[in-house]
């Protein structure tokens, strides 16, 4: 009977110890050797994984930072400014000076610029309205409020407001990861510079139809007059398919388009008021 | 009796309107004709401003090999070709036509005479059922010919004819059986020539009982045309458990109905078929069924392509106070117009009007894993799951777990007991991976 257990015993060991050596072996054999500052850039990376810089999850960008050793054209935008420069300066580089850049929703089709020809009750999804009916407001190009740019913000950034049916874009929480653009069946949504002291102006409108047409359904649609591409005085507007558009690179935030448009489909955002007119699109944004 | 095994519900059948003879709708002032009534590439426009232009005279023409000639409804002066907002308040390019009397061209026949005798060969038959711009008249609206073009490798051993009309409210095709039975068995042995088929096999719900003992009688005087009923249960009339229930094949997934050697057709396109081969008359008028709970008459209609929903509904007595959906089609595979003022198409089949009562959409609860959807899909799919995948955008899962195979037909929807709209995800989930499906073809 000892001599039983002694064997088991003895056995056991024996068997152990072999598994210890093949286990220590193939963990050397197959070692994956990483540059240990891959890891260090992870820490400082803010682990959101929602793709805004391009690339998918935090540690993909922090190895092709590490890979490449520079940080040309990469950038964190959740990060910002602060998280680049410290990875910049563990890495002994130089951050990019970047613009900060925030999600703009070019629609001002509200309930009450747009008001509803017909009622829509099924399933809340903007892509699904999208093919199967033009819309509440019978605009082909409008916001269609039904939250699809809402479930795909990771950073609840955006809210629709219910007084006007459309999505606000929250000024500090937005980090112009571009998920919304994505989710946008219409692509009304676009990534442009935030401005200085957060200013911005922007044509709030995406339609491409003939005037008369894009006025029928809202008072604030862009009739593709030209007016504005005229009167700036940087060239930054430019006019396609009876649709004007703002170069935010060219914009220098002189508000003389804003005035000058007849529908006041042209947006400015967090300007002082000036008193002769009155407030065409400030109503509906954050 | 006859049926598919998987799947399947019973709705309620309503139908109202299957008494009422065909009525003829007068021709409006105004026509106004999309040059795209069919699935497949536009036609493209060859008429301009200010031509005038006979019934039954070409003119948009089909592009590519998916596609289908438009013919005009009606005689009178081209007023403009532009984008008019269709039944989805989308614009669409139609060709607007002021009418002027009713001149037919000279090529058709007008004589109501039955003509037996077909004397094309089979290419012959093709190329003129594509010439008149037939296309599936069971709401589908799929180019007809193309059908008809047997691909290298395989071959028809059977024509399935459609005389089911699962839908409920809808009564076109009952209708089109009763009154005219015998065009619609010439037009099926024409089609059974193209196809070079020697035996035909017509499928009727078994709530049609007078249109199934005309057709049996009239099956006697044809040769290898046998009449056969079916079990009513929706989806019935959709081709893949028609072709289960009459010959017990099963077409494989991505696949066509050829691939088990058979080709299907709704009757309402043999008789469309009957009239341009044997009368030389493009297909330029349909029967409507406009029916509704509350409406006055409900009635079936032939009405021109292009006049206006809103004048059939005046026809049938004007759009009840109680209204709160008008739907092209059926209530199961139907659209909810937004605009009334849209015209009919060769592939409308229906215009229901439903009450107020009837339009209420329950509130939508959490799924509770009750497994009724499952049990109903016709095609054995799991729609809860598609549903969900497509909900929170997963695209490639739900491509692999067959979510093209899916046919729309709304059971799943209909069947939730937590009123989820399984259908309306499954839609924008299908949209999505046909996109996919398209980028990585390219």
């Amino acid at each position: 009977m000892n001599s039983t257990i002694l064997i088991a015993v003895v056995a056991m060991f024996a068997i152990g110890i072999t598994a210890a050596i093949i286990i220590y072996i193939v963990a050397q054999k197959f070692k994956v050797i990483e540059n240990p500052l891959i890891d260090e850039v992870v820490e400082l990376l803010p682990g959101a994984h929602c793709g805004g810089c391009g690339y998918p999850g935090c540690r993909a960008l922090a190895e092709t930072m590490v890979k490449r050793g520079s940080l040309e054209n990469l950038n964190c935008p959740v990060g910002g400014k602060e998280v680049m420069g410290q990875i910049a300066a563990l890495m002994g580089l130089v951050a990019e000076e970047k613009e900060p850049m925030i999600a703009v929703l070019r629609c001002s089709g509200s309930k009450l610029h747009a008001p509803d020809k017909v009622l829509y009750e099924g399933a809340s999804s903007c892509s699904f309205l999208h093919q199967l009916n033009v819309g509440e407001s019978g605009c082909p190009y409008g916001c269609l409020g039904q939250g699809d740019c809402v479930f795909s913000c990771k950073f609840d950034a955006i809210v629709i407001d219910d007084k006007t049916g459309l999505p606000v874009i929250d000024n500090e929480k937005c980090v112009a990861c571009g998920a919304c653009v994505k989710a946008c069946p219409r692509q009304i949504i676009e990534i442009r510079f935030k401005g200085k002291k957060d200013r911005r102006i922007y044509v709030s409108c995406v339609n491409k139809e003939k005037g008369g047409i894009a006025r029928k359904n809202c008072t604030v649609a862009c009739i593709g007059c030209g007016k504005c591409v005229k009167i700036c005085p940087f060239e930054a507007i430019t006019m396609e398919n009876n649709l004007a558009y703002i170069d935010f690179e060219k914009c220098k935030l002189c508000r003389k388009c804003v005035k000058e448009c007849p529908t006041n489909a042209i947006a400015e955002l967090n300007f002082p008021v000036i008193k002769e007119k009155a407030q065409p699109n400030t109503e509906v944004q954050a | 009796m006859k049926t598919f095994k998987l799947g399947g519900i019973h709705p309620e059948e309503n139908k109202i309107s299957a008494q009422q003879p065909i009525e003829v709708v007068p021709i409006p002032k105004t026509v106004f004709i999309p040059v795209s009534q069919h699935l497949g590439a536009p036609a493209k426009p060859i008429v301009e401003k200010g031509e005038v232009v006979k019934t039954g005279q070409l003119i948009a023409k089909g592009e590519g090999f998916i596609s289908a000639n438009v013919h005009s409804s009606v005689s009178g002066t081209v007023q403009k070709v532009e984008e008019i907002v269709d039944y989805s308040g989308y614009r669409r390019l139609s060709i607007v036509i002021d009418t002027n009397g009713d001149e037919w061209m000279d090529t058709i026949d007008r004589t109501t005479t039955l003509k037996k005798e077909c004397t094309l060969d089979s290419k012959a038959i093709v190329d003129k059922i594509n010439e008149m711009g037939i296309v599936g008249m069971g709401g589908a609206t799929f180019p007809s010919y193309v059908k008809l073009n047997v691909p290298q490798g395989h071959k028809a051993e059977y024509l399935l004819i459609n005389g089911v009309e699962c839908e409920p409210y809808l009564t076109s095709d009952h209708r089109l059986m009763l009154e005219k039975g015998r065009e619609i068995m010439v037009g099926i042995t024409i089609l059974m020539k193209a196809l070079m088929v020697t035996k035909a096999m017509i499928g009727i719900e078994n709530n049609k009982k007078d249109a199934f003992q005309l057709m049996t009688d009239l099956a006697a005087e044809f040769q290898d045309i046998t009449v056969h009923t079916l079990k009513v249960k929706y989806p019935q009339g959709a081709e893949k458990q028609l072709i289960k229930a009459l010959i017990n094949r099963e077409v494989p997934s991505g696949k066509l109905p050829i691939e088990v050697g058979c080709v299907v057709h709704n009757v309402g396109t043999a008789f469309a078929v009957y009239e341009a081969i044997q009368k030389n008359k493009p297909l330029f008028e349909r029967i409507v069924t406009v029916t509704g709970k509350s409406i006055k008459k409900p009635s079936n209609l032939l009405a021109r392509v292009g006049t206006s929903i809103s004048d059939l509904i005046a026809m049938t007595g004007g759009l009840p106070d109680d209204s709160g959906k008008i739907i092209s089609g059926g209530p199961m595979m139907g659209r909810a117009l937004s605009n009334a003022d849209a015209p009919i198409t060769k592939g409308t089949s229906g215009i229901l009007v439903m009450t107020e009562k009837e339009s209420k959409r329950v509130p939508v609860l959490n799924c509770i894993r009750c497994g009724r959807c499952v049990t109903v899909c016709a095609m054995g799919l799991e729609p809860f799951l598609l549903a969900k995948l497509a909900e929170n955008k997963v695209w490639e899962e739900a491509e692999a777990e067959h979510i093209m195979d899916c046919m729309e037909c709304g059971s799943c929807q209909y069947t939730c007991p937590s009123g989820r709209p399984l259908l309306d995800h499954v839609r924008v989930g299908k949209f999505e991976v046909a996109k996919i499906i398209r980028t990585r073809k390219n």
